[in-house]
Parts: structure tokens; sequence; C-alpha cells
């Protein structure tokens, strides 16, 4: 399962009002791989990321998933949003919120019901199947997207921002469980963080973007071992290394002409 | 001790008005506002409960087979003009106007298409109660948030699905709001047209009553009105309360966040 | 263009069922027929004295009302102990039809003037009342305290926080009240027979004269969407400021 940008550009708007949010991006995402981008505000990693989830149209060039246009979103992909509080349905429960992508693939009701009960349990919120999301705290919250996501047996997993709505002691926690369900049901995850330490943490090799209009700026590859953990790997001389690169990636990026 | 003084603060002025009127009434001899307790007498042998299945139920009968009318249909195109921009331009100026023909106007026209009977009393409390079920299920739709717009195209929800199960219940607030208007409005209309046409009904009573003098009856009829206007207020009140009980919850939680 | 259509198909499909006899064209006169009624009755005085009669009894009971209502409501809104005194009697009488009243309005004040002028402001002051209430209520805490912390006094306070704050309400409130002011206006001239552009549609109607009541009818309609469009445009300006930007639709 592969994800290919093709020289991807994006532009608002017509003629000599356009403004070119994505000027040329070209970069490959390999097979259960952990890729994150990052980049300054306003760099349009969101529309980026819209492009690649097929919820807008490229203006030139193409993406590719495994040697197929993407239009539309495509069937194996699923996505996770930074404003869970938004992207879940409130007059559903927690389960049914998880159950519902699923109703249109016409799998037996028993399958669905696994799938469900095991990515509730991936993300330990088995307890809290019958609440309603506003129950539930903001990390809880987004946990239930990312059961949802998990349920639906993507095999590309794309999250903008997931974590950037939590508090930092949540954030950890979300990203250790990400980590673990990442490498549990084998998937590959496309991560967009403005978060460099986090990019770092959990990356097997990060897309710096340059602001706009955006551009690569740099790949990355993070070789840090895994299993990572939040105190020893952090702790890790070649993760300060890392993280001084990209973040000097970042300031370095010339702005807008 | 305070939520009984709160308690007595909330009665003190109907208890006070009730009172005051039976006395007044009592003793003022005037033709137009009969003693209360001849109202009450009249109220016990009209009501309970003689003309209850000669005159009540018809006009329920006539009054919610149009408000039933006006919700679905108020409902449907409501979420059909708000999600299709092509639509909305199309009947955008019909819609404007329309809705503001004032309701009993539309009597004689209802009349002369139907004749004199139920089914003209249906049309017009279903012409009237339309308008605000289905601008509100309008404003709805328009209001959905984006993002749970955008996780259903991202999960490959079929559009017609989406309609039902996404922007249906999402605009559910906004129509509840509209059906609770619709509903004192077709209680309204229902008086109005048994008034202009009919040969039973509360409307058609209560005219009857204060041509033929008979005004204890008369007031009766109208305490009657009353009584059925709150309660079916309340009674709505409580339904919404419980079918969206989900919105408030997710309305509280936003502005704690928000916070 | 599109909404032009919306309006021009449906109105040559009528016309058309209307020629073709599909409706009969006695009780559904085509379009063109009715309309050319209209435009002969712009010069009639006695049109327009119809016209003036209803909004007349719309535009005085309006008024009424909200001379009673919102100085009512702004006084029952500011004082927790008005309010919770009166809440009971006010939410029992508010889902009261007043069409309910039109009986006794027949009865005390006869079939003319009067009569409308009663069962329009009786009918308007709901909405008013309820309106200023609440605009009073949601008017910031914040704002007030930060006022009472500079020092201004409770008439102060009311006149320049609260009253400003509660404009939009009251605006919203105007509007909601401009067209059940309309359906009352012509209701009494309907039911009771009050001169004016209801009383002119029934006549019309039990004569025989179809093309004419379609007309009126239309006249009806045209009223009120000017005068909706009038509010609303009134209370969009008093919105503007306003943090709390909602649509809302018509009642």
């Amino acid at each position: 399962m592969i994800l290919t940008a093709d020289h991807v550009a994006k532009a608002y708007g017509n003629g000599l009002g356009a403004t070119l949010a994505i000027k040329d991006l070209s970069f490959e995402v390999r097979d259960r791989e952990f890729f994150c981008i990052v980049g300054p505000s306003g760099c349009g990693k969101t529309t980026l990321l819209k492009c690649i989830s097929g919820l807008l149209q490229v203006t030139s060039g193409e993406v590719l998933l495994d040697g197929r246009r993407v239009t539309a979103p495509p069937e194996q992909m699923a996505v996770v949003f930074q404003e869970y509080g938004r992207s879940l349905f409130p007059w559903m429960r927690v389960d049914q919120n998880v159950r519902f992508p699923l109703q249109r693939k016409r799998l037996p009701r028993d399958k669905v019901e696994s799938l469900v009960s095991d990515a509730l349990a991936a993300v330990g919120l088995s307890d809290f199947a019958r609440h309603y999301p506003w129950q539930l705290s903001g990390g809880m919250q987004q946990r239930v997207a990312i059961a949802r996501a998990l349920a639906y047996e993507p095999e590309i997993l794309v999250m903008d921002e997931p974590f950037a709505s939590v508090d930092a002691q949540t954030r950890a926690d979300l990203e250790d469980l990400l980590l673990s369900v990442w490498k549990r049901f084998h998937v590959t995850i496309l991560f967009v963080t403005h978060d460099i330490d986090e990019a770092v943490y959990m990356g097997d090799r990060i897309l710096v973007l340059t602001p706009r209009p955006t551009v690569l700026e740099q790949m990355v590859a993070v070789d840090l071992p895994r299993p990572r953990d939040q105190i020893k790997t952090k702790e890790l001389p070649e993760f300060a290394h890392l993280r001084a690169l990209v973040y000097r990636s970042i300031k370095k990026a010339p702005t807008a002409p | 001790m305070r939520r009984v003084r709160d308690l007595l603060l909330q009665l003190v002025v109907p208890a006070g008005i009730l009172v005051g009127w039976g006395l007044w009434s009592a003793q003022a001899q005037n033709f137009f506002f009969p003693p209360l307790t001849d109202i009450l007498a009249s109220f016990r042998d009209n009501w309970l409960f003689a003309r209850v299945s000669s005159d009540v139920v018809p006009s329920l009968e006539r009054m919610l087979a149009g408000y039933a009318i006006a919700v679905v249909a108020g409902t449907v195109f409501g979420l059909l003009i708000g999600s299709f921009r092509i639509v909305r331009w199309a009947a955008g100026p019909p819609v404007e106007f329309l809705r503001a023909i004032p309701p009993p106007v539309l009597i004689p026209f209802a009349i002369l298409t139907f004749g004199i009977g139920p089914q003209f009393k249906v049309f017009v409390i279903a012409a009237g109660c339309v308008w605000p079920v289905l601008l509100n299920a309008i404003d709805g739709v328009r209001g959905i948030d984006p993002t749970l717009q955008e996780t259903a195209r991202v999960y490959r929800i079929p559009r017609l699905r989406q309609l039902f199960s996404v922007v249906l219940p999402a605009a559910s607030p906004r129509i509840f709001a509209g059906m609770r208007t619709a509903l004192s409005l077709a209680l309204i209309l229902m008086v109005i047209s048994e008034m202009e046409a009919s040969t039973n009904g509360i409307g058609f009573f209560i005219l009857q009553s204060q041509r033929s003098f008979a005004i204890p009856d008369m007031w009766s009829g109208m305490l009657l009105l009353g009584l059925l206007g709150f309660t079916l207020n309340a009674g709505f009140v409580e339904l919404e309360r419980r079918l969206l009980r989900w919105h408030r919850g997710a309305q509280a939680s936003a502005l704690e966040a928000a916070a | 263009m599109a909404g032009i259509a919306g309006v021009a198909v449906p109105l040559v499909l009528l016309e058309a069922l209307s020629r073709f006899e599909v409706l009969p064209s006695r009780e559904f006169p085509p379009v063109s027929v009715w309309l050319l009624v209209l435009f002969q009755q712009l010069p009639a005085p006695s049109f327009w004295s119809n016209v003036l009669l209803t909004l007349e009894g719309w535009a005085a009971g309006l008024a009424l009302a909200a001379l009673i209502a919102v100085p009512s409501g702004i006084v029952i809104g500011s004082s927790r102990r008005a309010y919770q005194m009166l809440r009971l009697p006010i939410e029992f009488l508010r889902p009261i039809p007043s069409v309910a009243l039109i009986p006794l309005a027949v009865l005390m004040f006869g079939t003319r003037f009067p009569n409308k002028l009663f069962l329009v402001t009786f009918a308007c002051i709901w909405p008013l009342l309820f309106q200023a209430i609440y605009g009073v209520q949601d008017v910031d805490p914040v704002a007030v305290d930060t006022a009472r912390a500079f020092g201004f006094g409770r008439l102060q306070r009311l006149a320049l926080v609260v009253l400003p704050s509660a404009t939009p309400y009251i605006a919203t409130g105007l509007r909601l009240a401009s067209s059940v002011a309309l359906i009352l206006a012509v209701t009494s001239e309907l039911v009771v027979g009050v001169p004016g552009l209801g009383s002119a549609i029934n006549i019309a109607a039990s004569g025989g004269d179809f093309p004419l009541m379609y007309a009126l009818i239309a006249v009806a309609g045209l009223l009120g969407v000017s005068l909706n469009s009038i509010f609303t445009q009134v209370e969009g300006r008093a919105l503007r400021w306003h943090p709390s930007q909602r649509s809302e639709a018509a009642a």
C-alpha cells in the first residue's frame, strides 16, 4: 500500500487573484510507515491533507493510492480530524459512532460487532461504549474518533493534528496509544502536526514543508529505536539532534516572496 | 425555606387573579363577564365529558391531521432546499411570497376548492403550519457543522444515506423549534377555520354560544381552548426534552470547552 | 435567474392548467385573468381604502402592543422577583389562541375597528413581552458589573447597558409581532366582517367573483412580504453589532 504525491499543486481562486497554497510537492509514503508532516503555520498542511484524502481536488499533479488517482475519498483511507468534538455525531452513543461507517460495508452483523468492540478495547474505552461523546473528556473523544477509524479497517490512516486540542499530559498518553495501535493493526499512518517533538517521537520519516507557496523543504529520516518511550527515547542525544535539525529546517525555510 | 418562599411567590399572583376574578364577577352583574362559578359550572356541563366526542375530537383530529402534513412536508422540503444550492435559489422567491400570505386569507380559497367540510380546515392548517417547520429545517441544514459533513464524506457515506442519518438528526433541534411554533399556529388556524364555516368543533361552539348569547358557555369554550393550548405546549416541551437530550448535553459541554 | 424561474414556472404551469380546464376555470381562473383584475384594482379608491383599513388595524394594534409590552417586559425582566411572580400567569396566558377571544371581542367591541384593534393588540403583546424579557435577561452580567463598578446607578445602567443590549431582541419581537398583527387584522375582517382586505376577500368569494378573490389574496401576500422585509431590515440593523448572530426563521 503506497501513497504517492506527484508534483501536487493547489491554488484557490482563479486568474490573477489566485492564491497558490501548494506549489509543487512530490513524495512517497511507504507501506506501514509512520510518516509525519510538519511545517510552519499557514504552510498549507491542512490543504495538503484535504487533497490527499480526496476532499479537495488538486489543481495540477496527482495523488496516487496504490497506483490509482485519488479524486474522492478512497475506500482504504480513514481520516481523523483535529476537532474531535465536531466530527463525532452528538446524537449517537460512542459505540454507534464507531459502528456508523461500517454500515456501508455490508459485513455480517457479528463481524461488525467484533470490529467495534476490538477497536474500543484497543483505545481503552470498552467501558464507555454506551456513553455519549459529550459526556467524555476531550482526550477520550479523540480516542473514540481513532477507534472509529480503526474499526473501519483502513490501510492508511490520515490524521490532521489530532492531538493539538488536548492538554500535554493527555497528548503523551494519546501518542503512545497511537503507536501501539499502529503496531497492532499494521496500518500506514500519515500524521500532520505542528509539534516538532511529537513528529520526531512518533515518526519513521518527517516531511518538512515550507511556508506558502509550499514545496518540500527537507525529508528527515528518524533512526531512533522502537519501541519509543516518552522518557528514554527523549533522553537520547539522537533525539535532541533530530529535533534541532527539524527545527532549524523550519526556521530556515524562506518566508513567502 | 427558600424553595417554599419561591413557590409561594409563583403562586400568589395566579391565586390572586382567580380569587379576584371570582369575587368581582359574582357581584358585578356584568353581562359579558358572568360569575366565575357559572363559567365553571358550564365548563363541567359541556366539557366533562358531554361534548368531547361531538366537538373536541373532531377539532383535534383536524388539527393533528393538518399539523402532521405540515411537519412532514416542511421537513422533507426543508432538507431538500437546505441541502442543494440550486433548489434554494429556485425556491427562494416563491417561498418568501407564499409564506407571507396570512393563512386565514386562504380560507375562502380553501372552501372553494374543498367545499365545506373537514378537508378545507386540514388544508388551511397545513398551509399555515408548514412555513415555521420549513424555514427552521432550512436553517437547521445550513447550520450543520462542516466537520460533521466532511466526516461523512471521508467515510464515503452515500449522499442519500447522509440525508437521513446525518443531516436530519443534526438539523432536528431547529426542526423541533419550528414544530413548536407550528403547534400553536395549528390551534389558532383550527379555531379560525371552524369559526368561519363549520358544523361542529370547539371554535364553532364558541361562536355559536356568542351568537345565541349563551355567555357562560362561550367562556367555558374559551377556557377549554386555553387549557388545550397550555397542555399541548407543555406536552410538546416534554417530548422535545426527551428526544433532544443529546443536544442539550452537547451544547453544555461545548460551552464548557469554550470557557 | 433561478429565482425568477422559481416564480415564473409555477405561474405558467397554473395558467396552462386553468386554460386547458385541467383545473376548472371558474374556481381556478387563469393567472393572467386575475393578474389583470389586480391591475384594474389599482386605480380604484375602494381597493386602497380596504388596504389602508387593514394597515390601520395592523399599525395601531402593533404600536399599542409595543407601548404596553416593551416597558412591562423590561420591568419584569429586570426584577427577579417580578419575573418569578408573573411567570406562571403569563406562561399560562401565552398559549391561549388570541382568536379564542373573537366572540368576546364581538360582544364587547362590536364589529368595527375597535374589535380589530383589540384582537391585534392582544395577540401582539405576547411575542413583544417575551422578547423584551429575554432581551433584558440575556444582558451580559459582566457588562452590567463593569458599569456598576464605575459607579453607574440603576437607572443609568438600564439606559446605557441593558437597553442597547436588549434592542436586537426587541427588534426580533417587532418582526414576529408584525406578522402576527397582519394575521389577526385580516382574521377579524374575515370572520367578523370588520371592513378591510379580509372582508373584501369574503365578499368577492361569496359573490362568485373569483378572479377578484385571488387578486386580493395575492395583495395580502404582497403586503405580508413588504412588511416582513421592512422589519427584517430593521432587525438586521439592530443586530449588526450584536455578537449573537443567529438566523431566526419567522414565527
